[in-house]
């Protein structure tokens, strides 16, 4: 498995998943195998259809889902989490797509789509290949769905590891408490207390990367260390008022 | 919330009998203590977080004469109907139920540096350890020609929020039907950079359904503002050919005004108004120049604690403060009491003192569901605040994306004013 900024590039042969190291050479894998994916999907038929007449069920339909903004289908009764993160500029394409199915809480806290997570890169791509194809135009992925980085977006256990200081959590979240409430109430801006460190320290970390979209967020997460990170989830888990 | 709930009695004849004692009573034999003149923005989120943090370890007073503060912060929503008055409002009650904090409604007068005590108007002579000072802005005379403070009736600032605010929005309803609203903006540095765009764009919204033909006009000494792609593109998007901004190429730096009247003239050129925003180029709040801490226009401070660099036993917060890269905002004042608090918290109870972090963000409101929004963080070096990085909303993004400002904006409202006033 191989992790790095990746970058879309098209061979005569086919679709190709390409790396663009930051300022180190470029690579490239192949993307996917869609018989592959067509068989990976059965982990994901108990809750979602594809292809012609494919309806919501539990989880919204997945034609043309790429380039889609998510949380858009219309009478799919989505959780806040998705809603809140499509607000926030989420879209499917296939980086948004392997860092969701990575681990669904990269992107979205409180999402209700109950899936642990697919580990394997080329399984995750293989995937999106198959996903693709319902999508309009699947041969043009690079240029209709341009798409700029797959960073590894899972944490190194380590960082979920850290044991963080609640009295230096405590300090730091000043920057957090000028926005959000320390009774978790929710007037515009989600709670953020409560939250099981491990979601806390993930979103933040996603921000931090800039898998997650909001400016502000990208911003305050992006001064944040490792362990002031896991100081603040230490002192929000443990919140009481 | 964890802390002592230390009973209080309110009222400033009480608070102004239990300071009767010598001042020097805190030194060595008492608990230490600070005072901070000013409940705004900055004041109370001080107050607040050394009451919180200590846990009874620091005798803390909140020194403010009015009994209810209204935010300048959402009063241009306020304006254009998308807030009541009632909302702007927040007292003081839970500061001094819940937190201990002796809240004295008065005027601070005077500050004796040596001795280290304050004096309010009433005459109480209130000692401290540590000062804060968070006075906000005062207008600089003579800053616009014929205008003063005795003519705000007639040509408001409206940029001290309460019956100013109400004043400006009761005249802008009066205007008569294809009337003209003008506004002379501040020079820099000023508080709140998008403020008074925002207001334009609120008035307009206003008066597109109150009085669509009626006209705005702002004479401008900037040639550039908050903002100013961002207001240009929803002023043309929302409020075609309603708004004439005069920035200094035409004169807009060469302004005369004339309440009685009821003129303004641009580079001499007279014109009839109807409503007239009149604001001043602004200066810390006056107690920082009756303290000796100000430079003759705001008060110099050290990053890492906000100190002044007169005094080290004063600390000054927001608008008044010269500290560097941040704007004169809310967001900030509220940012900079907490690193202020902590540092004091350390020095006097010898708590951990962590490193100066600070941030911003400033959301504005353009027309319905259209919110863009501005921030920065910022970090504490040795001559200042220094900005670290920042982002700005961008021309032409999508509707979803800008009503989802909004909402966020009514969010940190929420979340701020409860940071600050508990
Ligand atoms: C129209 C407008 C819109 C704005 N919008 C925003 C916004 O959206 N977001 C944002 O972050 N900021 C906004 N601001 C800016 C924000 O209101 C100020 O930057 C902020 O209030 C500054 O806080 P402060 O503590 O320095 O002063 P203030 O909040 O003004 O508090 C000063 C307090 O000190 C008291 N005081 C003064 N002198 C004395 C004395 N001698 N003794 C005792 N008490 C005294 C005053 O009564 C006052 O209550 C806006 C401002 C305006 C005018």
């Amino acid at each position: 498995m191989v992790s790095g900024l990746r970058l879309f590039l098209m061979t005569a042969t086919g679709i190709w998943f390409g790396f663009l190291l930051l300022g180190q050479a470029a690579f490239a894998v192949e993307l996917g195998d869609k018989e592959k994916g067509r068989k990976l999907f059965k982990l994901c038929k108990n809750c979602h259809q594809i292809g012609q007449g494919a309806k919501n069920r539990i989880g919204p339909h997945l034609n043309l889902l790429f380039g889609r903004k998510a949380a858009s289908i219309d009478g799919f009764r989505y959780s806040k989490g998705i809603k809140r993160a499509a607000a926030g500029g989420l879209e499917w394409h296939a980086d948004t797509l392997s860092a969701y199915l990575e681990n669904p809480k990269n992107l979205v806290s409180g999402t209700r789509m109950n899936f642990a997570g697919m580990k394997d890169l080329d399984q995750r791509m293989d995937l999106i290949a198959y996903l693709r194809l319902f999508s309009d135009n699947p041969a043009d992925i690079p240029e209709a769905d341009p798409t700029i980085s797959d960073a590894g977006h899972d944490l190194d256990p380590a960082i979920l590891a850290l044991k963080g200081d609640p009295d230096y959590g405590d300090y730091l979240s000043g920057e957090c408490t000028a926005c959000h409430q320390t009774s978790g109430q929710d007037d515009g801006v989600p709670s953020i207390v409560a939250w099981p460190e491990d979601d806390f320290v993930r979103a933040m970390h996603a921000y931090k990367k800039q898998v997650r979209q909001h400016p502000v967020m990208q911003m305050i997460a992006g001064r944040l260390s490792d362990d002031e990170i896991a100081s603040l989830a230490a002192f929000f888990a443990n919140i009481k008022e | 919330m964890g802390l002592d709930r230390r009973v209080f009695m309110g009222g400033a004849a009480v608070a102004a009998s239990s300071l009767a004692m010598p001042y020097g009573f805190a030194k060595g034999n008492g608990t230490p203590k600070v005072v901070v003149i000013g409940g705004g923005a900055g004041g109370a989120t001080a107050a607040r977080y050394l009451a919180k943090d200590s846990k009874g370890a620091l005798d803390v007073t909140l020194i403010e004469p009015s009994r209810s503060y209204y935010t300048c912060f959402f009063s241009n929503l306020y304006l254009g109907g998308f807030k009541n008055l009632d909302d702007l409002v927040h007292s003081y009650g839970t500061l001094a139920s819940g937190y201990g904090i002796n809240v004295v409604h008065d005027w601070a007068i005077g500050v004796d540096r040596d001795k280290k005590y304050v004096t309010l108007a009433g005459g109480a002579q209130v000692p401290y350890d540590k000062l804060i000072l968070s006075p906000g802005i005062d207008f600089v005379e003579g800053g616009v020609a014929g205008w003063d403070i005795l003519a705000q009736n007639k040509m408001p600032h409206a940029y001290k929020a309460g019956s100013q605010t109400e004043l400006l929005k009761a005249q802008v309803m009066a205007m008569p039907a294809g009337g003209v609203f003008a506004m002379v903006a501040p020079p820099n540095p000023f508080r709140c950079p998008p403020g008074p765009y925002e207001r334009i764009s609120m008035v307009a919204h206003l008066l597109k359904t109150h009085n669509p033909t009626a006209k705005i006009l702002v004479a401008d000494p900037k040639p550039k503002f908050s903002k100013m792609a961002l207001f240009q593109e929803g002023w043309g998007t929302h409020y075609d050919g309603m708004i004439d901004w005069i920035g200094p190429d035409f004169g807009g730096d060469n302004v005369v005004v004339n309440p009685d009247e009821m003129t303004l003239s641009i580079d001499g050129e007279v014109t009839k108004v109807d409503v007239c925003n009149v604001i001043p180029a602004m200066k810390a709040g006056r107690i920082a120049e009756v303290a000796g801490v100000s430079d003759g226009r705001w008060a110099p401070v050290n990053a890492k604690d906000m100190s002044s660099k007169a005094d080290k036993n004063i600390h000054v917060l927001g608008d008044a403060a010269l500290q560097g890269d941040m704007p004169k905002s809310g967001f900030a004042a509220n940012s900079q009491a907490k690193v202020c608090a902590n540092a004091i918290r350390g020095e006097l109870t010898g708590s951990k003192v962590f490193p100066a972090k600070f941030s911003n963000t400033c959301w504005s409101l353009i027309d319905d569901d259209d919110g863009v929004k501005v921030g920065a963080s910022y970090k504490a070096t040795d001559e200042k605040i220094a900005k670290v990085s920042g982002f700005i909303s961008k021309i032409g993004e999508d509707a979803a994306t800008r009503a989802n400002n909004y909402k966020e904006s009514e969010g940190w409202y929420a979340g701020i004013t409860k940071d600050m006033f508990g």
